[in-house]
């Protein structure tokens, strides 16, 4: 049986208007690194506050470790561990005191379970007598993780750990989510991020209560539909316009420096056509390339479809 | 007159033994792009926290819009936009009560705050969204709103703090789309960011180690200085050599 299981979940936090979420169904499987991959205001958090028993939705069932969320949620409160995007430990409490009052709470000891969060404290324990509300983003995020992992939790849930932290400091996080799955812990990740996605085992794409789609980043680029082209100039904005107008395009958009385009129809006149209609709009060194999309123009390329 | 929109010379600040920006130096032409990159704890807040005019330098130089960072201050504030992803709009506050809230704090008048109001949500397409609460409105279009607002006295800089966080790749772009507008307008753009796709769309481009600028160019000079396919690239090479521990 899978760890997580959600069945036709929906939410509405208001009468009128769009559902936070519409009928969302999804399981992510015992040992499974799993990302929710969405913008904010996607539905994310509603999934993750769910699935850790502090909201009901409208409709639907889930299970978590083979526990309802709603018959048997003192169980699942003692089996998981929660990161929400907000940091949520005691500001006034020191490292030390936050991890203590966390092991405790769930009727642990620091002691018992420290191999397990071993390589993360290391690295906040020289400020260990720091109240947590002095922290810096980084070491909060860190103290934060020790605190959802010190009971050794059968699934963790990380709500957007990775949110305005920088590059290097994303890539440290993820590195430390392998070693936790490697421990055998259940994971689901939620990033606005879309580079964070080929990180995952599966994905969910997810945008505005709805899941776009699920499956291993690797084959959702392969059901990318039709073909995707980079085009690269001198001077990229200045071409963005110009190409948009071209008559065969169906999406075009700036991707680093580059431009992303697909055609509106296959046709082995199109690029070459392209290229000869910008040159006579005066733009120069305009070359094209067909290339492999990834997680992010699989993303837009849904909910272009979408819209 | 002078066509630099910031002028910044040694510029340094210290919290008691710390060195949060540590000397310095860039200038920003008008009307550029300008982006501020760095890791978190690099020194990015306190430096934009100087040349808003916030917080008063340590030591050095600088002038913003022509101003000094030490004597006018508030003139700086009066000729600045400023919006950030953590604060941008008031959520209570319905579309167009926002519009002549900072309209009027920019120092508009009645007047002109009616036309931009109308002009700017005309341009934004929210006629329908105009009487409701901002909180109800989705991210997207609120940072396009809030970034509008940023502008709405047509100041000669805006200073975008992590604008984009968390916003829709399809919304993200369209918000670039609008600095480019502002740009192209004559409004200088200094902005900072953690998606590595939109350093590509700057100018120039500054990357803070340590509270040092430690490299500034245009992106496609730092890739071919630190033989580099992507500026993901070129960030990770300079961000690894930092000492400092994250913010």
């Amino acid at each position: 049986m899978d760890t997580v299981i959600l069945q036709h979940i929906s939410k509405s936090y208001v009468k009128e208007g769009p559902p936070a979420l519409q009928d969302v169904s999804f399981s992510v499987k015992k040992g499974e690194l799993f990302g929710l991959i969405g913008p904010d205001g996607a539905g994310k958090s509603t999934i993750f506050r769910i699935l850790t028993t502090l909201l009901l939705s409208d409709k639907g069932s889930a299970t978590v470790a083979g526990y309802d969320v709603v018959k048997n949620y003192h169980e699942i409160r003692s089996c998981v561990g929660y990161m929400p995007g907000k940091f949520s430990l005691y500001q006034d409490l020191t490292i030390e005191e936050n991890l203590h009052f966390f092991a405790t709470l769930f009727g642990t000891t620091v002691a018992a379970n420290y191999a397990l969060i071993k390589d993360i404290y290391e690295q906040i324990a020289p400020f260990k007598n720091r109240r947590a509300g002095k922290l810096s983003g980084g070491m909060k995020q860190k103290l934060a993780l020790c605190c959802a992992l010190i009971h050794r939790p059968e699934v963790l849930f990380l709500d957007e750990p990775t949110t305005g932290v920088d590059a290097v400091s994303r890539k440290e996080f993820w590195e430390m989510l392998q070693r936790l799955k490697a421990e055998g812990i259940t994971i689901v990740v939620s990033t606005p991020y879309m580079d964070e996605a080929s990180l995952c085992e599966r994905i969910a794409l997810i945008q505005n209560g709805q899941i776009l789609s699920i499956n291993t980043p690797a084959k959702i680029i392969e059901a990318y539909p039709g073909k995707l082209y980079a085009l690269t100039a001198p001077k990229v904005h200045l071409l963005l316009k110009d190409t948009r107008q071209y008559a065969g395009i169906s999406l075009c958009y700036a991707a680093g420096d580059k431009l992303h385009l697909s055609f509106k129809e296959e046709g082995k006149e199109h690029p070459a056509g392209l290229l000869s209609w910008l040159e006579s709009k005066g733009h120069q060194g305009v070359r094209i390339e067909e290339i492999t999309p990834d997680i992010e123009d699989c993303f837009i390329a849904k909910t272009s479809t979408h819209e | 007159m002078s066509e630099k929109a910031i002028v910044c010379k040694d510029l340094t600040k210290r919290f008691g033994d710390f060195v949060a920006v540590n000397h310095i130096s860039f200038d920003v032409d008008k009307g550029e792009i300008f982006g501020f990159l760095g890791a978190n704890g690099a020194g990015k807040t306190t430096a934009m926290r100087m040349l808003c005019g916030l917080s008063y330098p340590t030591s050095g130089e600088a002038t913003v819009a022509g101003y000094n960072v030490f004597k006018q201050q508030e003139a700086i504030k009066r000729n600045i936009g400023y919006m950030s992803q953590k604060f941008s709009l008031y959520e209570s506050l319905t579309v167009r009560e926002n519009i002549r809230f900072y309209g009027g704090v920019y120092g508009l008048s009645d007047k002109q705050l009616k036309e931009k109001g109308d002009e700017l949500i005309t341009k934004l397409g929210l006629e329908k969204e105009a009487k409701m609460m901002v909180g109800s409105l989705p991210l997207g279009w609120k940072q396009k709103l809030a970034f509008s607002v940023a502008i709405i006295h047509q100041p000669r800089i805006v200073f975008l703090d992590e604008p984009t966080g968390g916003v829709d790749p399809v919304t993200r772009r369209q918000f670039w789309d609008l600095i480019y507008d502002a740009a192209a307008n004559g409004i200088t753009v200094f902005v900072t960011t953690h998606y590595m796709d939109e350093a590509e769309y700057c100018n120039r481009i500054s990357i803070m180690v340590d509270g040092r600028i430690d490299a500034l160019d245009s992106p496609a000079n730092l890739k071919k200085q630190y033989d580099a396919a992507s500026m993901n690239e070129v960030f990770y090479a300079l961000a690894r050599t930092a000492k400092r521990s994250a913010d």
